[in-house]
């Protein structure tokens, strides 16, 4: 039944349905959001297909409101009698869980009052031969550029596309589709003198299937990456200023968010509570979320509750100037919403960024490097030691060490450690080498000073 | 396993399990297995003293898979007709390159398992939301009242009822029910304007009833408050190399990240783990003894089988220092001509097997645990840890301390802030010189996550002393 329904009309006859039937079934408000898609992907290791992975999935969520109580639930099985056992539980659940004085949707005329279209769509379909034979390449080019490269994780191919339709009690419909292929490889090389081996990877992920980096782009690049590994030791315990790449740089932006959503920040679990306003970091640093890149990985026509996306200026010359906020979190704090509603289906909205990134600087990552005397290049970061209450960061590393403004030698096995405030504060140089291969982004940057634990 | 599991459940006759079997085992696929699911989970949370959410997540599907030599075709699908099945098994057969077209598989033998670590039939599974929220509650309300500077008090509670059957081309038809749960508090502490978090939690294949035994609730909120309340006085971490006793239970996650990944079979068939090529070889100190336990009653970690119906067992990974097995599940123990350890796991039908750790930790040694401790001059004791990682080519591995503190002159002094541990897999336990007779298993929170997969897992230690690691503090 609700597949005869999709294929002619798509999934909005059935979210209305659903949407009458929680009201009858005892629901002041509700919301419901499915969705649906394909994937495929492709692992191909030392030139073999080692994996291959084919999917349709579909999935429903329906949130509803008896008063201030709510409730969420999903399922993944359409049929009309486990979705109609669905909308009495979910109103069943609600109830039994206690009223709430701030939840509710988002007030009726926030909604999105138009879709627009963010160009996140690609309809190129490969074929299964095409993408295991991109896979095959990206692998190839990787262990063809240096014969200290040995073996390999694997070259992946993977290309998956789906639609979001999301409604709610206040008359809200949208629907939008999205496409993603991606490609990677993870080489691995061997010192010829001591056997000791090192892996890294390389990567690229697009929207559309024409913007892709070309297969041996990659693989040259994952190889470079690898083979710059090996030899690797450790350095000495002490202070010295840190160059993150833009890589690694790109996960203290994604702290930065996490610090910045705003159920952390209400719960009293984020160091960056009360700094609305304040100066975070020197005046050169200007950080965004913006929602309507066309093309962007991050990029949605509405967020995860029916609100329209927008680009927000967080840090503006230094100040902290936004929260990430979906609507309740924003109504516990005395604030709008920023339009951050992140959605997976079946659970509560909570905050997620779109396209999150730190505004670049002038200078190549090159010239960067040049200004340290003596001091740490981080590549890779590994662990999770990060206290968002205080902000207090200690994590594995590896990367180079810089003499005299030169990459002197591989490092591992070492930590880097310090406060995300102070590092944030002593941000003294930002790269132009912006880059998204993701929703969350930056250039090379580089901190005053941190605390590196070695030998 | 309380409930036998029959393909009824899943509107499946045998003769149509068979067909998609037949269809997908075309010639050159050496096995082939259908893996059945169906999944109810469950969660209330509370924070500001309001059980204000609550989510249920019904999800069903079939995951079909076939090998041939070291590959691996797969499909999913969410839909279990006939047609679906059929689809999917074409789709896996793809990789086999051989023609299509129905083939012969034996008839399965329809089986169970043969012993039952986790008895709780549905109807104690299900356990009622009000029962849920008073537990809830009263944790509030017990973390609250340990000591007035908790400011806040978010607590959450999980159940999953997960109902398995998994259709082998070796002639398996074989059925799991596997509950799992899980209780997690985090506490926000408040004094002078500083803010610190703690948390405890603990669960497993177990009853609602767990959480009331000895009052176990009630400790767990006891916990995580006197975790954050003890950060709040928590000084600077020490950087550098330095001695370190970790104490019983969790700090297992040591084990996890340094050794456990690299002991997965399949990074030792591609040869990109740094342990590999070192069966027989000495990894350890001869006091370390170490295995993957997939039996204990009612733990986080432990199957009845896995997820290729193969029965779990105890696998020796480390004896007296010795490196003796890997952990497999049968396309790598196929391919490596290695026994199968029952070690195989997926984290639902829409991804693949892959060889995966179930409760892993370390046998009980001789050493008095205040002994160890006395034995180190400056040093670091930590008890408690967040998350770990490693890279499995070069076996370096982090694991990130919530609680620890300074040994000075041989007695624990000051609680110091979390610091991040590195150190190298093949080489950290060699420096491990000795091993309480206290081995605490986790409390059941684990959950491991690999290739995007995520799975519950347990650890376990004694208290021991490592004599050197790298420890990623602040201060010289």
């Amino acid at each position: 039944m609700s597949q005869q329904i999709q294929q002619r009309d798509g999934y909005s006859p059935l979210a209305l349905d659903l949407l009458a039937k929680a009201k009858r079934g005892g629901a002041t408000e509700a919301d419901i959001i499915i969705a649906d898609g394909e994937t495929f992907s492709v692992q191909v290791r030392l030139g073999a297909v080692d994996r291959l992975t084919k999917a349709r999935e579909k999935r429903l969520g329906l949130r509803v409101f008896v008063g201030k109580r709510s409730a969420s639930t999903s399922t993944s099985d359409f049929s009309p009698d486990s979705l109609d056992q669905l909308v009495t539980e979910t109103c069943t659940l609600a109830k039994a869980v206690v009223e709430d004085p701030v939840s509710g949707l988002p007030a009726a005329d926030q909604m999105a009052g138009e879709v627009p279209d963010f160009d996140l769509y690609d309809p190129t379909r490969l074929n299964t031969e095409q993408q295991i034979e991109l896979a095959k390449r990206v692998e190839a080019a990787a262990m063809s550029m240096d014969e200290r490269v040995t073996n390999s994780e694997g070259g992946d191919f993977d290309s998956s596309s789906g639609r979001v339709v999301l409604g709610n009690s206040h008359g809200f419909l949208g629907e939008y589709q999205s496409s993603s292929f991606s490609m990677s490889v993870s080489p691995i090389a061997t010192d010829p003198v001591t056997g000791a081996m090192q892996r890294d990877s390389w990567y690229d992920v697009r929207r559309k299937f024409a913007k892709l980096d070309s297969p041996e782009m990659v693989g040259l690049e994952a190889a470079r990456r690898t083979v710059r590994k090996l030899g690797a030791r450790k350095v000495a315990t002490q202070r010295v200023p840190v160059v993150f790449d833009s890589e690694t740089a790109g996960s203290l932006m994604g702290n930065l968010c996490g610090a910045l959503s705003g159920y952390a920040l209400y719960k009293g679990a984020s160091f960056l509570a009360g700094q609305l306003d304040k100066p975070l970091a020197p005046e050169f640093v200007t950080v965004y979320d913006d929602g309507r890149v066309v093309g962007g990985l991050g990029s949605r026509p509405f967020d995860g509750e029916g609100l329209p996306t927008r680009k927000t200026t967080v840090v503006e010359r230094g100040v902290l100037k936004s929260y990430l906020l979906d609507t309740y979190s924003g109504r516990k704090l005395g604030l709008a919403s920023t339009g951050n509603a992140s959605r997976s289906v079946g659970e509560n909205p909570s905050v997620g960024p779109t396209n999150f990134y730190l505004e670049p600087g002038t200078k190549a990552a090159q010239d960067i490097i040049k200004t340290v005397k003596q001091g740490l290049y981080v590549t890779d970061l590994i662990g999770f030691g990060i206290n968002m209450v205080t902000g207090d960061y200690s994590r594995g590393a590896a990367g180079f060490w810089i003499e005299g403004g030169e990459l002197a030698y591989p490092v591992e096995e070492i930590t880097i450690a310090g406060n995300l405030k102070d590092m944030f504060a002593g941000i003294e140089m930002i790269g132009s080498d912006l880059v998204f291969r993701g929703r969350i982004a930056s250039p090379t940057v580089k901190i005053t000073e941190m605390m590196v634990a070695g030998s | 396993m309380g409930d036998l599991v029959q393909l009824t459940s899943f509107g499946l006759t045998e003769g149509e399990v068979l067909g998609a079997l037949g269809r997908v085992k075309v010639r050159d696929v050496d096995y082939a297995d259908l893996y059945f699911e169906s999944c109810v989970s469950e969660s209330v949370s509370m924070e500001e003293s309001l059980v204000k959410r609550a989510t249920k997540s019904v999800s069903q599907g079939v995951g079909v898979r076939a090998t041939a030599g070291e590959k691996t075709g797969f499909a999913y699908s969410d839909e279990l007709t006939k047609k679906d099945l059929e689809l999917a098994a074409d789709t896996a057969r793809y990789i086999a390159n051989s023609p299509g077209g129905a083939h012969a598989v034996p008839v399965p033998v329809h089986q169970h398992p043969t012993r039952d670590l986790y008895p709780i039939d549905r109807a104690r599974a299900e356990v009622a939301t009000a029962e849920r929220v008073s537990l809830l509650n009263a944790i509030d309300a017990e973390a609250r009242r340990s000591d007035p500077r908790i400011k806040n008090v978010m607590a959450s509670f999980n159940t999953e009822y997960k109902v398995v059957m998994v259709a082998t081309s070796d002639g398996t038809l074989i059925g799991d029910v596997q509950p799992l749960s899980r209780l997690q508090v985090t506490c926000i502490a408040e004094e002078n304007g500083q803010r610190q978090a703690g948390s405890f939690g603990g669960g497993g294949r177990v009853g609602f009833e767990f959480y009331y035994e000895g009052d176990r609730y009630l400790r767990f909120a006891r916990e995580a408050a006197r975790e954050a309340i003890l950060n709040l006085s928590a000084v600077e971490a020490p950087a550098g190399v330095m001695p370190v006793v970790l104490g019983g239970g969790w700090p297992g996650i040591l084990l996890h990240e340094a050794i456990g990944h690299g002991l997965e079979a399949d990074f030792n068939r591609k040869k990109t783990s740094a342990f590999s090529n070192l069966l027989g070889k000495r990894v350890a100190s001869d006091v370390c003894t170490i295995v993957d336990d997939g039996t204990l009653p009612g733990r986080r970690g432990s199957l009845n089988m896995d997820d290729e119906g193969t029965t779990t067992g105890r696998t020796m990974l480390i004896e007296r220092g010795i490196l003796r097995g890997y952990i497999t599940d049968k396309l790598n123990a196929r391919l490596m001509g290695i026994p199968l350890t029952g070690n195989g796991r997926r984290e639902s039908y829409q991804s693949v097997v892959l060889p995966r750790m179930t409760n892993t930790f370390m046998l009980a040694g001789t050493s008095d645990p205040e002994e160890i401790i006395r034995s180190v001059d400056r040093g670091l004791y930590a008890v408690s840890f967040g998350g770990g990682q490693v890279d499995i080519t070069n076996g370096k591995f982090v694991f990130s301390a919530s609680e620890a503190y300074l040994i000075e002159g041989g007695k624990i002094t000051r609680p110091v802030k979390g610091a991040t541990l590195i150190g190298s897999g093949p080489e950290i336990l060699t420096k491990v010189s000795m091993v309480g007779h206290d081995l605490k298993l986790d409390e059941g929170i684990g959950t491991c996550g690999k290739e995007g997969q995520s799975v519950p897992v347990g650890v376990g230690l004694p208290t021991i002393r490592i004599d050197e690691i790298t420890v990623g503090g602040t201060q010289r």
